[in-house]
C-alpha cells in the first residue's frame, strides 16, 4: 500500500533518498485526512532543519497542519509547483507532490523512522 | 440577486443636495481621484429593497436555531441593545477620555467600565480585567503578552507555552505572535488532558499553559488544579480560554481552579452579537501575579471620581480607547438584568439543552467521548461516512430543513465531528424540531443518500465549491 523506497513518520511524512539527496513529503493517507487541499508553506531554500522541526505546513478547507522535517539537514530545493497547484498533494502525493529537498542528513537518523509495513501498520491502528 | 452595482443606473441619486451656497474648498491635487469613484448610483427605495432583500436571505440567530459548537451562538437580548442605544452611551465621543478636562463628561462611561471590570473579575475569581481586547483571539494575545511580560520582568527566559491539542483551536497562534514557542499535548483517549502528559512535557523552558475547560472535547478537565499546581511548583502560569465558559459560568471560577490569567468572549457568554463583525469583545482577567502588567489606561476611582491611570509595569495599550465599548454596555446590561442567580441558571440551562440534544441523538449517532458533556456534545459521523454522507453533507442537509449546520470538522481530534452547542436560550420544542431532522437525516443516509449529497437546494445557493474558494482567492472587490 505504501512505496517500499521511503520511510516513513508517525506525523505522516515521507523521505526517500536519491544520490544524498533526501526528498520529503506527506502520504496518501495524511493528504486523505487532510481533504483537499488550499495551500503549501514551504520552508527557505538555505534553512537548517533539525529532525523534527516545523518545516512547512498545508492547509486544507478543513484544517491546518504543520509538516515536520523527517530528518535533520540543509534545504535545497523546494517544489514550487505546490505554490500554484497544492492539488497535486491530493494527487500523487509521492512524485509531484513532494515538498521539499534535504541534503547534509545524517543517514543514521533514517533509522529512527518506519519502513513502509510499520507505517502501514501504524495508519491501521490510526483507523481505530 | 444582482449586485448594487449591476442595478446601478447612471445620474440616479437618493439626494438631492441644495445648491452649494458657501466657496467650494479646493483639495490639493495630490489628493484628489483621478477619475470619480465606482459607486452604484441608486434611488433611496432601490437601496432600501435591495438591503432589506439581503437581510432576509440572511442565517441568523434572530431567524434560526444556530447550534454552532463552540461558538456559544445564545440569543442577544434586545433589552441590551435598547440600552447601548441611550443617548449618553451611543453619543459620548471617545476623544473625551484622551483629556483630563473632559472626564466629567465621561463618568458613567467610566463607572460602567470599571463595574463591568469587576463583575467579570468576581464571575472568573480573578483580581481584575481589562476590556480593551476586541476579540477572543485578541484577549488570547494579551494574555500571553502578559505572562511573557511576567517571565520578562523576573529575569525568566523561559519561552513555550503547552497547548493540549483539545484547547482553542486559536491558542497556538496566539502564543506565537506573543513570541512563543508552541508545544502541543496529545489528549487521553477518553477526551481529557492527562496530569502525566503535561509532567511528560514539563522542564525549565516552559513559561506556562493554555487550557480550554470544559475543553473542545465538551468535557471538563478533571486534572485542571493539579496540572494548575505542577506549573506554579515550576514558576510556570496557566491561562484559560474563556471560550467554553458559558458552561460554568456562576458554578466554578476559573480563578479559584488555580488560573491566572484568563479571556472572556462577550460575544459568547455574555449575549453580545457574535460572528460576522459582532463586533466582538475578549476582556481579560488577571490574578495577583499578572496585576501589574495590564493594558492601560485602567479606570480607577478617585477622589473626584473616576480617572484613568497607566499601570508603571503596564504591557501598553493593546486596543484603541477602551475596546468595542458598546458590547461592554451590552453585557453590563445582560448581567444587571439576570443577576447573580440568573447567570448560574444560563450556565446550567446550556448544559442541560446540550445533554437533552445528546441524549436524543447518541443511539443513532456516535459519540466521540463516552464521559459526560457539558455545554456542547461532539459526534462522530464516521458510520455514516463508511455510507458515503459525510460530516459536511450532515451539515448541508440541516440547512434544508432550517437549522444552522453544527460546527464539523473541529476538534481536529475527532474525525468527520459533529459539533452541536444548543445553548440556553433555545426551547424544548425547538430542540425537539432539530433533533427530529437530525434523525430524519440518519435515516436518509441509508434510504436516500444522494438527497444529502445534494443538500442544500432550498437556500440562496447550492453547495458552495470551498476548495475553489480557498485555492482562488478573489479579494479585489
Amino acid at each position: 500500500m505504501f512505496p517500499k523506497d521511503m520511510k516513513f513518520t508517525k506525523d505522516h511524512e515521507w523521505v526517500r533518498e536519491e544520490d544524498g539527496v533526501y526528498t520529503v513529503g506527506i502520504t496518501a493517507f495524511a493528504a486523505e485526512q487532510l481533504g483537499d487541499i488550499t495551500y503549501v508553506e514551504l520552508p527557505e531554500v538555505g534553512a537548517e532543519m533539525e529532525q523534527g522541526d516545523s518545516a512547512a505546513s498545508v492547509e486544507s478547507v478543513k484544517a491546518a497542519s504543520d509538516v515536520y522535517a523527517p530528518v535533520g539537514g540543509r534545504v535545497c530545493d523546494i517544489n514550487h509547483d505546490l505554490e500554484s497547484a497544492p492539488e497535486l498533494v491530493n494527487q500523487d502525493p509521492y512524485e509531484q507532490g513532494w515538498f521539499f529537498r534535504l541534503e547534509g542528513v545524517r543517514p543514521a537518523q533514517l533509522k529512527t523512522l518506519l519502513d513502509a509495513d510499520a507505517y502501514e501498520k501504524y495508519v491501521g491502528e490510526q483507523e481505530h | 440577486m444582482q449586485l448594487s452595482y449591476e442595478k446601478s443606473v447612471p445620474g440616479r441619486r437618493a439626494i438631492a443636495l441644495d445648491p452649494l451656497d458657501v466657496p467650494e474648498a479646493v483639495l490639493p491635487a495630490a489628493l484628489c481621484r483621478k477619475e470619480p469613484a465606482a459607486l452604484p448610483e441608486l434611488g433611496e427605495l432601490d437601496v432600501v429593497r435591495h438591503f432589506t432583500r439581503l437581510s432576509k436571505l440572511n442565517f441568523g440567530i434572530d431567524s434560526h436555531f444556530y447550534p454552532l459548537g463552540s461558538c456559544t451562538m445564545k440569543y442577544n437580548p434586545k433589552l441590551a441593545e435598547a440600552v447601548a442605544a441611550l443617548s449618553g452611551f451611543a453619543h459620548l465621543h471617545p476623544h473625551l477620555s484622551t483629556s483630563p478636562a473632559f472626564w466629567k463628561h465621561c463618568q458613567g462611561a467610566f463607572e460602567l467600565i470599571h463595574e463591568t471590570e469587576q463583575w467579570l473579575a468576581e464571575i472568573a475569581g480573578m483580581k481584575d480585567v481589562t476590556l480593551q481586547p476586541i476579540a477572543g483571539a485578541h484577549g488570547e494575545l494579551t494574555g500571553t503578552l502578559l505572562m511573557a511580560a511576567y517571565h520578562r520582568d523576573r529575569g525568566s527566559k523561559k519561552d513555550t507555552i503547552l497547548i493540549p491539542d483539545s484547547a482553542h483551536g486559536t491558542n497556538p497562534a496566539s502564543a506565537a505572535i506573543a513570541g512563543f514557542k508552541v508545544l502541543e499535548i496529545p489528549s487521553h483517549e477518553d477526551g481529557t488532558l492527562r496530569l502525566d502528559s503535561v509532567k511528560a512535557a514539563m522542564n525549565d523552558s516552559v513559561a506556562g499553559i493554555m487550557m480550554t475547560c470544559p475543553n473542545t472535547h465538551g468535557l471538563f478537565e478533571p486534572a485542571v488544579a493539579e496540572i494548575a499546581d505542577l506549573m506554579h511548583a515550576n514558576d510556570a502560569l496557566v491561562y484559560y480560554d474563556g471560550a467554553n465558559l458559558n458552561a460554568i459560568m456562576g458554578i466554578a471560577r476559573p480563578g479559584d481552579l488555580g488560573f491566572d490569567v484568563m479571556h472572556y468572549n462577550l460575544h459568547k457568554t455574555f449575549a453580545t452579537p457574535h460572528g460576522m463583525g459582532g463586533p466582538g469583545s475578549g476582556p481579560v482577567g488577571v490574578g495577583e501575579r499578572l496585576a501589574p502588567y495590564l493594558p492601560g489606561p485602567r479606570v480607577v476611582k478617585g477622589e473626584d471620581g473616576f480617572e484613568l491611570r497607566n499601570l508603571e509595569k503596564s504591557i501598553g495599550r493593546v486596543a484603541a480607547f477602551f475596546g468595542n465599548f458598546m458590547m461592554a454596555v451590552r453585557a453590563y446590561a445582560y448581567m444587571s438584568h439576570l443577576g447573580k442567580d440568573g447567570l448560574r441558571q444560563a450556565s446550567e440551562n446550556a448544559v442541560l439543552n446540550a445533554n437533552y440534544i445528546f441524549a436524543q441523538l447518541k443511539h443513532v449517532y456516535e459519540p466521540a467521548f463516552d464521559l459526560p458533556f457539558m455545554h456542547e456534545c461532539v459526534f462522530t459521523a464516521v458510520p455514516q461516512a463508511k455510507k458515503g454522507v459525510r460530516a459536511l453533507d450532515i451539515a448541508k442537509a440541516l440547512l434544508d430543513r432550517g437549522f444552522h449546520a453544527p460546527t464539523v470538522y473541529f476538534p481536529l481530534t475527532v474525525k468527520e465531528s459533529l459539533m452541536i452547542e444548543p445553548t440556553e436560550t433555545e426551547s424544548r420544542e425547538t430542540m425537539d424540531e432539530f433533533c427530529d431532522a437530525m434523525l430524519e437525516i440518519a435515516e436518509a443516509v441509508d434510504s436516500d443518500p444522494e438527497s444529502l449529497r445534494e443538500a442544500p437546494k432550498t437556500m440562496p445557493v447550492g453547495r458552495l465549491d470551498e476548495v475553489r474558494a480557498a485555492r482562488q482567492l478573489n479579494c479585489a472587490c
